[in-house]
């Protein structure tokens, strides 16, 4: 790692929810551009740990700065940190009541102060980037999973965040869809956006992650480089997770 | 078997098979298939044969329909009996007016259909604009200045003249859009993470919805006055709206929340990811989706709010209804009081049947795009 301070640094952070421990100290420095995947199994704490970094989680203990903010309850600060943070989510989460183009155009109109037409023009350069710019005057439930996911992943572009969190994107996607939402995070990935990035698709995290961290428990188990992680991985909790995703 | 290379042939979409139309096949298919229907169908037109001719002759054929007392009472007494819509064109001025100075009585029809149209026009969709709260600023003051008068060289009328539709008109749309706005704030409320207001919405809710309006209606002209300052009143009317807003409140809060809950939790947690805080996320998408859920139940309380406000007789205030009791007082007419709550009824349905289209318009309306195809 680089001596660089990191864009993100978790130290010693723990969180519950009600009596279940779901984070057990963790301790993790994400540098500027760098491109993690996290995997695990299910209930291991990986949504809940990059959900942390947007506050869409409350962590309970330890230290969490991002981009410089350390994450407390100032609501101001919060507001400020989300407008450098982009997310995507499993289920797309994009306003059915809004067309496309609305839907890349709120946050910037409201949270920005951008101007509609500005609004408008950037958010379709958005859309040009995940190629979807004809559908930008449908609305959301027209369009198929992988064309939502797309436009999901504009709309988190539009505020031009430092960091891009992906919350298992391709898991709800039919199986034909899935590879037109990877090729966009690919190209994302190669532009230095720093990405972290929850899934299973270890294709994906071979090609693109600079990291993998591996999750079980509310535990970060093991983090290494691909290469490493996959060919050789140190703990048998891990040989095993891969075993069971890698076998077919 | 052969050895052949299995071949993919697309299959040419045709067109779906559509039934035999016109009047007899449809008649064959729904009224006469099979011997149950066929006597079903015989014994629904015996039925309306026995019943639709003498209502026929009662309300249109043997009625009377000028202000003819002497003809009216005759018409009762033949037989078969003739319906005496008299009693309406005699005294549709005291039905539509109450008690209303005669000769000022262009100022309630002026003033109703200044609401009326704004009510109309705000139904329509393209004019959801900021303009349309001018719009209804202005109305209103219209309204009470020619309801009131006072100014402008109109003769003042007391509030307690008030009555007939312009009451039932005014109650019903001021209480509902003031009831509005505070059930969206109660029902937000009731989800507060701070714990005070949650129970303070919680309270107002629970108490207002477990009593009836009529007991709301007594607490609101009798004790409020109590909790004034000595000396200082407050017109009657002004005291009845609280009543009926706060009770229509309640219910349309829980309408509210109905919608709230029924919104993933994704929808807020997509829109806080991108920075928007609590009044943006509260008014760019969760409300939107929300009360676009709960129009039919919003609908409904609208309706039932309508009609409630025949209530207020209680409290002496003369609405259509008790507008009507009014003209019924006169002893000479008494005795036709069914032919005018059928006129009233008649009223108050066209109004509730036209907010009940309006509703299905415009939950079609608005789902445009938002369902999936």
């Amino acid at each position: 790692m680089t001596s660089e301070t990191p864009i993100i640094e978790f130290a010693g952070v723990n969180k519950w929810f009600g009596e279940f421990h779901v984070l057990r100290d963790i301790n993790l420095r994400v540098a500027k551009g760098e491109r993690i995947v996290i995997c695990g199994p299910s209930g291991s704490g990986k949504s809940t740990l990059i959900r942390c970094v947007n506050r869409l989680e409350e962590h309970q203990e330890g230290k969490l700065v991002v981009d410089g903010t350390e994450l407390s309850d100032d609501i101001k600060a919060i507001n400020a940190i989300r407008k450098s943070v982009g997310m995507v989510f499993q289920q797309f989460n994009l306003f059915p009541h809004l067309t496309v183009l609305e839907n890349l155009t709120l946050a910037p109109m409201w949270v920005g102060g951008v101007p509609k037409k500005e609004a408008e023009e950037r958010a379709m350069q958005q859309l040009q980037r995940v190629r979807i710019t004809e559908q930008a005057g449908k609305y959301p439930l027209q369009l198929s999973g992988g064309q939502q996911q797309r436009v999901a992943i504009a709309r988190a572009l539009c505020l031009t965040p430092k960091i891009m969190l992906f919350d298992e994107p391709t898991s709800a996607l039919d199986p034909e869809m899935i590879n037109e939402v990877l090729d966009v995070m690919k190209e994302l990935a190669h532009q230095g956006i720093t990405m972290l990035c929850v899934t299973h698709e270890m294709g994906f995290a071979r090609s693109v992650a600079d990291r993998v961290i591996f999750m079980d428990h509310g535990q970060i188990v093991e983090e290494n480089t691909p290469d490493e992680f996959f060919n050789h991985p140190k703990s048998d909790r891990t040989r095993d997770f891969l075993s069971k995703i890698l076998a077919h | 078997m052969s050895n052949q290379p299995y071949v993919f042939h697309p299959i040419a979409s045709r067109p779906p098979p559509r039934p035999v139309g016109g009047l007899l096949p449809w008649i064959q298919r729904n009224l006469l298939d099979g011997w149950t229907n066929v006597l079903i169908t015989l014994l629904v037109l015996v039925l309306l044969a026995l019943a639709v001719p003498p209502m026929v002759q009662w309300g249109l054929f043997n009625a009377v329909f000028g202000p003819d007392n002497a003809a009216c009472r005759a018409a009762a007494a033949a037989s078969p009996h003739g319906a005496c819509w008299g009693v309406v064109a005699e005294k549709y001025r005291l039905i539509f007016f109450g008690r209303y100075p005669y000769e000022q009585q262009w100022r309630p029809m002026a003033a109703c259909a200044l609401m009326v149209g704004a009510i109309v026009a705000s139904c329509y969709r393209p004019f959801w604009r900021s303009w349309l709260i001018g719009l209804w600023a202005v109305v209103l003051v219209a309204f009470f200045v020619l309801m009131m008068g006072g100014r402008f060289g109109l003769v003042p009328v007391e509030t307690s003249r008030w009555g007939g539709f312009p009451l039932t008109v005014m109650l019903s749309t001021l209480s509902l859009l003031i009831a509005f706005p505070l059930a969206i704030l109660v029902a937000l409320g009731r989800q507060s993470k701070m714990a005070g207001i949650r129970t303070i919405c919680v309270l107002y809710v629970e108490l207002i919805r477990g009593v009836p309006l009529i007991s709301v209606l007594f607490m609101a002209s009798f004790m409020l006055p109590l909790f004034m300052p000595q000396g200082s009143t407050i017109d009657v009317l002004v005291r009845v709206l609280i009543g009926m807003t706060l009770f229509t409140a309640a219910y349309l809060a829980e309408v509210v929340r109905g919608g709230l809950q029924a919104l993933p939790k994704g929808q807020v947690e997509a829109a806080q990811s991108l920075g928007l805080g609590y009044w943006q996320t509260t008014f760019k998408v969760v409300l939107p989706q929300a009360l676009r859920l709960v129009v039919p139940a919003t609908m409904n309380t609208f309706i039932g709010a309508f009609k409630d406000t025949s209530l207020v007789t209680i409290v002496s205030l003369y609405d259509l209804t008790g507008a009507l009791q009014l003209a019924l007082g006169d002893a000479d007419w008494r005795k036709f009081f069914f032919e005018g709550q059928l006129f009233v009824a008649a009223i108050y349905f066209v109004f509730c049947y036209a907010m009940s289209r309006y509703s299905l318009w415009i939950e079609r309306h608005l789902n445009t795009g938002t369902r999936r195809q």
